[in-house]
């Protein structure tokens, strides 16, 4: 899955012109390049911070704050796990051991086929449908164990 | 009108105290020999407000009250500042059994920590190297060396300072103004047989250093030599000779 270096120059030179070099476009630039490679890769890191002439402990500070930000590949299903408050009282913390024993990986990770990658959230402001399981954008409400296995199942 | 910064007049603890406009409330206090506890506050970087202890009452001349972090409130015309009322003492408590929670072992929170009054932590304790997130190492590296080898990364409870990846020291010189400015002693420095090693909460690197060709004492690191006559134009070969042994 990982691109070629050369390719990843490429792709990035591209969006650094179409934002004119400009610092302060920083985040914008790297949520371009996230969605151009999939992910924040370290040689893309380089070469941005190395065309906007930002330092580039500031834009590895900045690819680590934001949590759309992803610094690995990801897998082709993003699970999000909800322990906010109203979830977590709710079993949130269960649903998510049974997700991690499911497709063998632990939150924030991607698994070795790239099927699943595994976040958490914190409240998507659907407490009422607690404990919310979000997979590839589609919100799972009442979530419970023993539906974890049908509904990993059911994403290839 | 440049030049003549325009003056205002307030009162902190009660004294009467004239001020340049746009100044800090911290640094007015100090002048003033006035004492408010800091830790992240440094008169040669920007000001952050990263560990909240300098918390002051403030009221304003048209009558607004609230509790504000000192190194960053600017001093206004009638402004009643207090830096020892009950409610500022407790919030002061507060935070810095909170630091000291997670600097169990730092001994200038110990330190401070009794000195404000609070023996022990009473929250889980943790371990984070001793660093209290203040960015002093980050901003001093950033504003005062030029580098901005470091910087405060992840978010939230994950945050960290460190060098980009966890493991490039690329843009470091080894001059250790880190060190030197880290109010908790969480970077630590130590020059032996020509190498300088640099220990941050997060890695420890090691560069080379360049000997002076008079004493033989190596006296400081190779990246710093280069990276000042690269700013300066000054020649590598100038730092051949140490400091001490220049006439
Ligand atoms: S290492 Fe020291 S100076 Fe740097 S953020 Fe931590 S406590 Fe502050
Ligand atoms: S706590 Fe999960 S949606 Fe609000
Ligand atoms: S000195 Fe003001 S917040 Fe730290």
């Amino acid at each position: 899955m990982t691109m070629e270096a050369e390719q990843v120059r490429e792709k990035v030179g591209s969006i650094l012109d179409k934002y004119e070099r400009n610092e302060g476009m920083l985040v914008s630039i790297l949520q371009d390049t996230q969605a151009a490679l999939g992910y924040l890769a370290r040689e893309a890191l380089l070469e941005v911070s190395a065309g906007l002439e930002v330092p580039l402990s500031q834009v590895y500070s900045v690819a680590t704050f934001f949590r759309a930000f992803s610094l690995k590949p990801r897998g082709r299903h993003l699970i999000d796990v909800c322990l906010g408050t109203a979830c977590h009282v709710r079993g949130a913390v269960g649903i998510l051991d049974a997700i991690e024993r499911e497709t063998e990986i632990k939150q924030g990770d991607t698994s070795e086929d790239m099927r699943f990658s595994l976040e958490t959230v914190n409240c998507v402001g659907a407490c009422a449908l607690g404990p919310i399981v979000i997979i590839d954008g589609k919100y799972e409400g009442e979530m419970k164990i023993d539906k974890v296995k049908p509904l990993l199942a059911s994403y290839e | 009108m440049k030049g003549e910064a325009s003056m205002v007049t307030l009162t902190i603890d009660g004294r009467t105290v004239q001020a340049e406009e746009g100044a800090m409330v911290l640094d007015v206090a100090t002048e003033n020999g006035i004492f408010i506890p800091t830790l992240c506050a440094h008169e040669s970087v920007t000001p952050y407000g990263a560990c909240r202890l300098c918390l002051v009452e403030v009221k304003t001349a048209n009558g607004r009250e609230r509790l504000v972090t000192s190194c960053l409130y600017p001093v206004e015309e009638g402004l009643e500042v207090t830096t020892d009322s009950e409610k500022i003492i407790r919030n002061r408590q507060t935070i810095i059994d909170l630091l000291l929670a997670r600097c169990p072992e730092s001994t200038v929170i110990q330190d401070m920590a009794r000195k404000l009054g609070v023996e022990e932590s009473s929250y889980p304790l943790e371990d984070h190297g001793n660093c209290i997130l203040c960015a002093l190492c980050v901003r001093a590296c950033q504003e005062v060396v030029g580098v901005s080898a470091i910087s405060l990364v992840n978010r939230g409870v994950e945050r960290e300072m460190a060098i980009p990846f966890f493991d490039d020291s690329t843009a470091c010189i080894a001059c250790g103004s880190c060190s030197y400015i880290c109010p908790t002693n969480a970077i630590s420095m130590e020059d032996s047989d020509g190498i300088r090693t640099i220990r941050m909460p997060n890695n420890v690197t090691e560069f080379e250093m360049v000997p002076c060709k008079v004493c033989g004492n190596y006296w400081m690191p190779q990246k710093q030599v280069e990276y000042i006559s690269k700013t300066t134009g000054i020649e590598p070969e100038f730092f051949d000779t140490c400091t001490n042994c220049r006439d």
